[in-house]
């Protein structure tokens, strides 16, 4: 998992049935010292997370199908957590 | 498997119900020689390790074969707490070389 | 997933067999100012995007689940057309 800042978000009427009711979320990741870490992508969201919030960010099949319920469907991102604090003492 | 460090903790109360009870630590990649490389993680502890500690991290699907993270959404898991990582003497011979180029 | 957009298609008549009848497009990335960015993929299609059409698109083993219970080897899928990205301050 990553750790991703909420930018926006992006509508879609005609999309595969399997998106359908979920938000669409554009996320972008950043690193340790709150830099932007590549590109933003777009993540559907499974814990009703808004634009300017801290999210954790899973990019792998599986944890982010499940996270929205939408099992065998075509989804390589969403947001599964939404983050309140970051410790990071050993840094 | 990759080696990393642990750097630090996420705390997230509005999450994934399968993530409850997960402890959420931030780790760093770390060289076999144990300096940090590029980027970072967050994986969840399966095996009690803290700050400082250095550990290994199943990543991908195969973390959800670590303990207690089966059909969870979990990428990467703590499988490990490193006591001591010894290099093939050859590579330490390789690796002194490349320094004193 | 990415956003991206139609910038052209590709015609294989000789291809794997799974593929026969899916249509083949070339997509752009795009950054968030909507900019080109990287270089462009060749992507099935799930929703019937057209030339020239803002879309995201999905990556790895996930671009295959739109064609269950075929088994397609696909790497991208574009799986919705976009209407509009809403990106304060971008």
């Amino acid at each position: 998992m990553l750790i991703g800042r909420v930018i926006g978000d992006v509508v879609a009427t005609q999309k595969v049935p399997s998106h359908e009711g979920r938000k669409i979320l554009v996320v972008q990741p950043i690193n340790l010292d709150g830099t932007d870490r590549g590109d933003p992508v777009l993540a559907l969201d499974a814990v009703s997370a808004g634009i300017g919030e801290r999210v954790l960010l899973t990019t792998e099949g599986f944890s982010a199908m499940t996270a929205v319920g939408r099992p065998n469907s075509p989804i390589d991102s969403a947001v599964i957590g939404v983050i309140d604090s970051i410790d990071l003492p050993g840094l | 498997m990759i080696l990393a460090r642990i750097v630090g903790t996420v705390v997230s109360t509005r999450k994934d119900a399968r993530l409850e009870g997960k402890k959420l630590l931030i780790a760093k990649p770390v060289s076999p020689e144990g300096a940090d490389e590029s980027g970072y993680m967050i994986a969840v502890d399966t095996v009690g390790s803290g700050t400082g500690e250095t550990v290994l991290i199943v990543t991908g699907s195969s973390a959800r074969n670590a303990s207690e993270c089966k059909d969870r959404p979990v990428d990467a898991a703590i499988i490990g707490i490193v006591d001591e990582i010894k290099l093939d003497a050859l590579h330490e011979a390789e690796l002194a070389a490349a320094r004193k180029k | 997933m990415l956003l991206g957009r139609i910038i052209g298609n590709v015609v294989c008549t000789m291809k794997d067999p799974a593929l026969t009848g899916q249509k083949l497009l070339i997509v752009q990335p795009l950054d968030r100012k909507g900019r080109d960015k990287g270089r462009p993929v060749v992507a099935l299609d799930a929703v019937g995007a057209g030339a020239g059409e803002t879309i995201y698109w999905c990556r790895g083993k996930e671009a295959s689940f739109p064609f269950l219970p075929v088994q397609l080897p696909a790497e991208a899928t574009i799986v919705g057309i976009v209407d509009s990205v809403n990106i304060p301050g971008a």
